[in-house]
């Protein structure tokens, strides 16, 4: 008993005290992409080839897209550049309530909103229940959803929960590409909430197929299921996923999207 | 055994297709039969067509000093291995599967991941629906049939669980996957190519830098091109890093599941703690982005050694106190001994691997048994328990972090200088190529044939879940229903290493 008391004490209180203080992210954290096309040589295409999920694309006037609902944020383009011009920065914060504003280009500013309706947010800003359906992925996404249990992010203090049931939820978040054999389920589970509902779909995975895209075993998520977050990554960090809700619930405001 | 019957390999050493010797089908199945009697174990079966168009099997099984493959021509039906020896139950049913192979005397097939054909690439809608088989049943009076899955009541992968119980007690517990399938070994089909390498640190998520290893190390075989020494060390830590913060998360998740709170919550943090050095090292949580064939991506500088060794004894120094509160603890006990037993008769005979086989005794550990990479040059002790429950795979995994860390703390100050990275040059053409890796699962084998151009023709990937999920649902037999999370959480499975 006094072991066990003795341990609790050295072990400490440990949760970290976001949103008020920047979170800590390692030194070559991947987030926010960052191109200075300027270097590039005319006609130049090895980093749109390298991608290994199609994500970029070239545009005149040395544009460069991103697709961040497909990024896998694996260093191929920045090593296929002959140039050196990209790079990933350490902004974490990426998520957004539509899918076109994940395109970042390097010509304008990249600003997602990521909040809900007046509505939904009154109902849930303080207490939310999210049924989580795992999809086909590679549970790397379901893992970093699990981290945010424990108490260094302390979830709950936030009012948000993973349920058990879609009956006792609010909504859904969903990983992986959705594949055939998870189609239905999907569907089910969706269904099985009560409305009013959000929907989440985290990970490249969720969002785009991501490297499933073209994969016949892979759906994605159908149409009848609308999503009211998106947040990407591979998998994204656990800042990312805990910012990006905490966008969504208004609880953190979205004006210090980018800091 | 005759030479000319089987052809001895070593792991990540390619050898001619053309000296694999082709055995007729009675004498292939005749031959494995006696290896399983004198214990050795199949390590992956898997099937391919050659360039006649005919279906070849390939079976890699380990021997006393090494690992041998033969193969057969089995024609249009294959008489089943699985009544004399359980362990081939799940690969055959894998075969018919995805080659349509027509396997005679199994002992109950039906599908296993309810998926197309390996050649049908646009139509894939298997022929059975997801979840719809025959399944095992039993019938008497206040027999009840509990089902679970796919989706879970935790953030866990889809899967299909039907318990038949008698009372609280349960006699047979049947697993039914698939839901993950997403057609990986399809898409690696003619590779490599720019998407193979991501393939590979996705087919299981918390196992990236295991797969991953896995298929650099094939790679390298395939073109010669080895790394060098301090990319081989810094995988070996990379690797090990991977099985301290998934054994710390097992160790708290089977805390949490007999409502010992403390060590549950320690340990969830104290993973990512290991996770973040990962993180340290190469920018990602998961290891994503550190491997490439004939190297690695990422350096380390000696102040970062100076950080990530001080960083790794404070941290261990909090793990050892919270596990060893677990050992202390009368009623954590209680629930851990003598709960999900396996005996080692089954382990063997179900060809367990990893944790759950090292758990029963057996010194079932690729870094000792066909070491490669930094494996051959350091040694890591093997860890095993004798009990075969759930105590000694808790226990084996508290021996195993010991080791991993100092095995880290020790590499990590004799980093040798040297390039981290290799140019890779086309892969030799005609071949045959086993890679294992020790996951923090267990046993992790890829296997490929290359065709006459280099590039893959067959790539078969086998998670240490494929071998062991049927050894989860023998450890249920007559426990209660209320120990399948506690058992569960023991094993610790992928569902999308299996499902692929
Ligand atoms: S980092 Fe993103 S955009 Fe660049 S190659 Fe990888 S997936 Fe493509």
């Amino acid at each position: 008993m006094l072991t066990t008391l003795l341990t609790r004490i050295k072990q400490k209180h440990r949760t970290y005290p976001f949103p008020d203080k920047k979170p800590l992210l390692p030194e070559r954290f991947r987030g926010l992409p960052d191109a200075d096309c300027s270097k590039c040589d005319s006609g130049c295409d090895e980093c749109v080839k390298a991608c290994p999920v199609n994500a970029l694309s070239k545009k005149e006037n040395q544009e460069l897209l991103i697709d961040l609902g497909r990024c896998l944020f694996c260093l191929d383009c920045t090593e296929a550049c002959p140039r050196g011009a990209i790079h990933f920065s350490n902004i974490y914060s990426l998520s957004s309530a539509h899918r076109k504003d994940l395109i970042w280009s390097n010509t304008g500013p990249f600003k997602p909103k990521a909040v809900l309706d007046k509505k939904r947010r009154k109902l849930f800003q303080r207490s939310l229940k999210l049924r989580q359906v795992s999809a086909g992925g590679c549970n790397a996404c379901e893992a970093d959803i699990n981290v945010l249990n424990t108490p260094f992010f302390d979830l709950s203090r936030f009012g948000i929960q993973f349920v058990a049931s879609p009956r006792h939820a609010d909504g859904i978040l969903i990983t992986g590409p959705v594949t055939q054999n998870m189609h239905d389920a999907l569907i089910k589970t969706y269904e099985a909430v009560p409305d009013p509902k959000i929907v989440i779909a985290l990970g490249a995975c969720a969002i785009s197929g991501g490297l499933y895209s073209d994969h016949a075993e892979a759906t994605g998520i159908p149409s009848s299921i609308p999503v009211d977050l998106y947040i990407p990554g591979c998998p994204p960090h656990p800042f990312t996923i805990l910012d990006g809700l905490l966008h969504l619930l208004g609880i953190k405001p979205n004006e210090d999207k980018r800091d | 055994m005759n030479t000319f019957e089987q052809c001895m390999i070593q792991n990540s050493q390619p050898v001619p297709l053309e000296r694999i010797p082709c055995l007729d089908s009675a004498v292939f199945r005749n031959r494995i039969i006696r290896k399983t009697e004198n214990h050795e174990r199949i390590v992956s079966f898997f099937g391919n067509k050659n360039t006649a168009g005919q279906i070849v099997l390939f079976a890699v099984m380990t021997e006393k000093d090494g690992l041998s493959v033969t193969s057969t021509k089995p024609g249009d039906t294959f008489e089943s291995l699985t009544p004399s020896c359980p362990q081939f139950h799940w690969f055959e049913r894998e075969l018919a599967e995805t080659w349509s192979l027509n396997i005679i005397n199994h002992s109950w097939m039906k599908p296993l991941r309810f998926c197309s054909p390996l050649s049908n690439k646009t139509d894939v809608q298997a022929v059975h629906p997801i979840g719809e088989a025959d399944y095992f049943q039993v019938e008497g009076q206040e027999i009840h049939e509990v089902a679970v899955g796919p989706v879970h009541a935790g953030i866990i992968e889809p899967g299909h669980f039907r318990f038949q119980c008698f009372g609280e007690n349960v006699l047979h517990l049947e697993i039914s996957l698939g839901y993950q399938h997403r057609g990986v070994e399809k898409a690696l089909l003619n590779g490599p190519d720019k998407k193979t390498l991501h393939y590979m640190e996705t087919v299981c998520g918390d196992s990236s830098i295991a797969h991953g290893t896995a298929y650099c190390q094939l790679m390298e075989g395939l073109n010669h091109c080895f790394p060098s020494a301090r990319a081989q060390m810094l995988r070996g830590i990379m690797l090990e890093l991977e099985r301290v913060a998934n054994h710390v998360g097992d160790l708290g998740a089977m805390a949490n599941d007999v409502g010992y709170l403390p060590t549950a919550s320690y340990c969830g943090r104290l993973r990512g703690e290991f996770l973040n050095m990962t993180a340290f090292i190469c920018g990602n949580r998961f290891g994503r982005s550190m491997l490439c064939p004939g190297g690695i991506r990422f350096d380390i500088d000696p102040n970062g050694i100076e950080k990530l060794f001080s960083w790794i004894s404070k941290v261990y120094e909090d793990t050892q106190a919270a596990v060893e509160l677990l050992w202390n603890s009368p009623s954590v006990l209680a629930r851990f001994e003598g709960t999900g037993t396996l005996s080692l008769k089954t382990v063997r005979e179900l060809g367990i691997v990893g944790v759950a086989a090292r758990a029963c005794g057996l010194e079932e550990d690729v870094r000792s048994n066909y070491p490669s990479g930094i494996n051959r040059f350091v040694h890591i002790p093997v860890s095993t328990w004798n009990t075969g429950d759930v105590f000694a795979r808790g226990f084996v995994r508290w021996l195993e972090i010991q080791r991993s860390v100092s095995f880290i703390k020790e590499q990590i100050q004799h980093l040798v200088e040297g390039p981290i990275i290799k140019r890779q040059v086309p892969l030799q053409a005609d071949q045959f190529i086993v890679s294992l890796v020790e996951g923090f699962r267990g046993e992790i084998v890829h296997a490929a044939v290359t065709d006459h151009q280099g590039r893959f023709k067959t790539y078969k990937i086998t998670d240490p879940s494929f071998h062991n999920w049927f050894g989860l649902a023998y450890a249920m037999r007559n426990q209660e229903i209320s120990d399948f999370p506690l058992c569960n959480k023991s094993f610790n499975l992928s569902y999308c290493g299996h499902d692929l």
